[in-house]
């Protein structure tokens, strides 16, 4: 019977085929609005990383102003960056299976051939790439000894690769970078998690970094941070020394713990730390040391704000209001065609078949709404990742890429269009099967 | 076959009962043609609608076929009215946009019969009413006498017990209505037991009884010699 009642609710169509594209209209019009905001909704709370949600965290410590608490990232969040001195001694520690002290800077960087570039450049320790399931496409990252002293290693994107190398395998090549000659250790694969967990500064979607080379470079090379750098206390840092030895905060810490009994004794390790700086002066407010895995961190860091969660909430109410309209279209339109339910009725439909009947049709209105609220979406979020791209003078980073429409999306598109509209059909639906036939027999 | 008993229909408006029937009862058995007359307003349609189990009642007992309709789910009913009920109506009722075989077919689909089945029983009962040659044709294409005899088919096609008509030839002019009443004849003759509800006192003289209704309540019976079937009865229906 499902062929027949599709073949009659295509005969319905075309006897009213503009309610049915006011109605069709209208579910892809609720779905398209609400799939577009779900889709940069998703990608902004969603958790890059999550398979390492119980191994990895963000190192935290409040050593900021007694006087006045942090906050840039709210009120119940210490810094979310650490002094030089913090994080270089917590890092000794060997309880941490990885540990991580990172920071970018802004580098000129040239090879044989293109014009020099100016890139960023995460300063960072060799853990980075295996703590962070960072893929590589050519190469590796480069070994713990090449961190202190320091290699000239450098790890290059697949896109910084292609520039400069026409996406060849450039490992064991040599390239300049700000007038220091580094080798090519690594080309990584395709990689940008949304959002960039690891390093919020300037903005929590930016792409990673163009570049990568060791950490210890920094200090030799007196390389200041392109990032955030948050000073509180008026202390004399006009040389590297002094800036490195400064209660200015500045560099993001991770560490990767394999379990619960290595993150206890992590904990351990920073309160003791806390309490022999707070004996020696320093760490003056209440302690707060925190190990912040991302799914949290993301939270404490108020990555989603809540205009976003005002505007799922809108977009929902906007598809409830075209559910609504549809609603009252199909029961329009059911109504217009009850003379004929009267007679499927007479000639001995019961009340469930004339019921599943129109249920087939109102599944293949969803269905074509599905479908147009799919593309309008796809459209939609063309159009605005065009409007942030301008606004961002071309340059990749920024709420434009939040727009990609993925496999998430379209699975939310389907399941959210069906069950909506089926679910805004099954009144329609019920009412015309329970019209009295005898009523419009004589009406036809 | 079919027993009414003290049947009472009510219509309710907030200020006024109106009783479209009021303890009526008839009985009708196996093979009758029974003509309804009466003024408008006087019940014949609500009885054909209650007889086909259109509608419901307030009151008494209405026995269709051995089944006390009163007990029987809108499922049960349905497959009653499916299987033993044919309707034809005043104004056709064919769905305009299906074509003469889909119309033929409406029936047929809600029994799930197979579409050989399905197939075999249009062809039949669109050859009976002579209308074979339209299959395809839409009912806006067809005149009125061509319309009520496909929906005198779509009636049939099911091989019913019983045959309801409303007032089947009230659309059509004298040649036409005597053709339809024709063919309703020869259906009967085949076995068929029909209830029609006419206005015309010479349609209501074919049938083998007549019964008279007023105020929903019959107030005269009236029985007809039976008919001698003519010969060419079937040549002069499909003509």
């Amino acid at each position: 019977m499902f062929g027949y009642y599709a073949r009659l609710a295509l005969k319905s169509f075309r006897r009213n085929l503009g309610l049915t594209t006011l109605m069709v209209l209208a579910v892809a019009l609720g779905i398209a609005v609400c799939i577009m905001t779900l889709t940069v909704y998703h990608a902004m709370s969603g958790n890059p990383i999550w398979w390492k949600n119980d191994r990895l965290y963000a190192v935290t410590m409040d050593s900021w102003d007694p006087n006045q608490q942090y906050n840039r990232t709210g009120p119940s969040a210490p810094p979310p960056q650490m002094t030089y001195r913090d994080a270089t001694y917590l890092l000794n520690s060997s309880i941490p299976e990885r540990k991580v002290k990172m920071y970018t800077v802004d580098g000129v960087i040239s090879a044989a051939g293109p014009a020099p570039q100016r890139i960023s450049t995460r300063l960072t320790t060799a853990d980075f790439f295996a703590m962070f399931d960072v893929p590589f496409l050519y190469g590796a990252g480069w070994p713990a000894a090449a961190d202190s002293p320091p290699q000239p290693s450098i790890v290059l994107t697949r896109e910084m690769n292609e520039k400069l190398f026409g996406g060849v395998n450039s490992v064991g090549r040599t390239l300049r970078w700000n007038d220091h000659e580094f080798r090519i250790v690594g080309v990584l694969n395709d990689w940008f998690p949304r959002p960039r967990f690891f390093d919020l500064n300037g903005g929590s979607f930016q792409r990673p970094d163009d570049a990568y080379i060791p950490f210890a470079w920094g200090p030799e090379l007196q390389l200041q941070s392109s990032g955030n750098t948050d000073c509180w206390k008026p202390e004399k840092v006009d040389t590297t020394e002094e800036f490195l030895g400064s209660d200015c905060i500045w560099l993001q810490v991770w560490v990767e713990l394999p379990d619960a009994a290595a993150r206890e004794r992590m904990q351990t390790f920073m309160d003791a730390y806390w309490a022999e700086q707070h004996r020696a002066g320093r760490f003056e407010r209440p302690r707060d040391n925190r190990l912040t895995n991302v799914a949290q961190w993301l939270r404490v860091q108020q990555v989603v704000d809540n205009d976003n969660r005002v505007l799922v909430g809108l977009a929902f109410a906007f598809l409830a209001v075209c559910l609504i309209n549809t609603v009252g279209l199909l029961l329009a339109k059911f109504l217009n065609a009850a003379p004929i339910t009267g007679v499927r009725r007479a000639l001995g439909a019961s009340r469930r078949q004339i019921f599943v009947q129109h249920l087939v049709e109102v599944a293949m209105v969803s269905a074509l709404g599905a479908l147009l609220g799919l593309l309008l979406a796809i459209l939609g979020l063309a159009a605005v990742h065009h409007m942030y791209s301008a606004a961002h003078l071309g340059r990749p980073g920024g709420y434009q890429e939040l727009t990609h429409f993925d496999a998430v999306g379209v699975l939310w598109a389907i399941v959210l269009a069906i069950a909506a509209t089926l679910a805004a059909g099954l009144y329609p639906a019920w009412r015309v099967g329970r019209l009295p036939p005898a009523a419009y027999l004589k009406s036809q | 076959m079919l027993k009414m008993q003290d049947v009472s229909k009510v219509y309710r408006t907030d200020l006024i009962e109106t009783y479209a029937l009021r303890n009526f009862s008839l009985e009708v058995s196996a093979g009758e043609f029974v003509a309804v007359t009466g003024p408008s307003g006087s019940g014949k349609t609500t009885f054909l609608n209650v007889a086909g189990l259109l509608e419901s009642f307030e009151s008494g007992s209405y026995v269709l076929d051995g089944s006390d309709v009163r007990e029987l789910s809108d499922d049960a009913r349905s497959r009653l009215r499916n299987e033993r009920i044919g309707f034809i109506f005043q104004s056709f009722n064919l769905i305009p946009d299906l074509n003469v075989q889909d119309n033929v077919d409406v029936p047929l689909r809600y029994r799930r019969l197979s579409s050989a089945d399905r197939r075999e029983r249009i062809n039949s009962a669109l050859e009976l009413v002579g209308l074979a040659s339209r299959m395809k044709h839409m009912p806006s294409q067809l005149s009125g006498g061509q319309q009520q005899r496909v929906a005198i088919a779509r009636a049939i096609a099911g091989d019913p017990a019983f045959l309801l008509a409303d007032e089947p030839t009230g659309n059509l002019d004298s040649l036409m209505a005597r053709q339809v009443m024709d063919l309703l004849e020869q259906i009967n003759e085949l076995g068929t037991t029909i209830l029609l509800v006419t206005h015309d006192p010479e349609l209501a003289r074919r049938a083998q009884r007549n019964i008279h209704l007023v105020d929903g309540q019959i107030s005269d019976f009236r029985s007809y010699e039976p008919r001698v079937p003519s010969a060419d009865a079937a040549g002069s229906a499909l003509a």
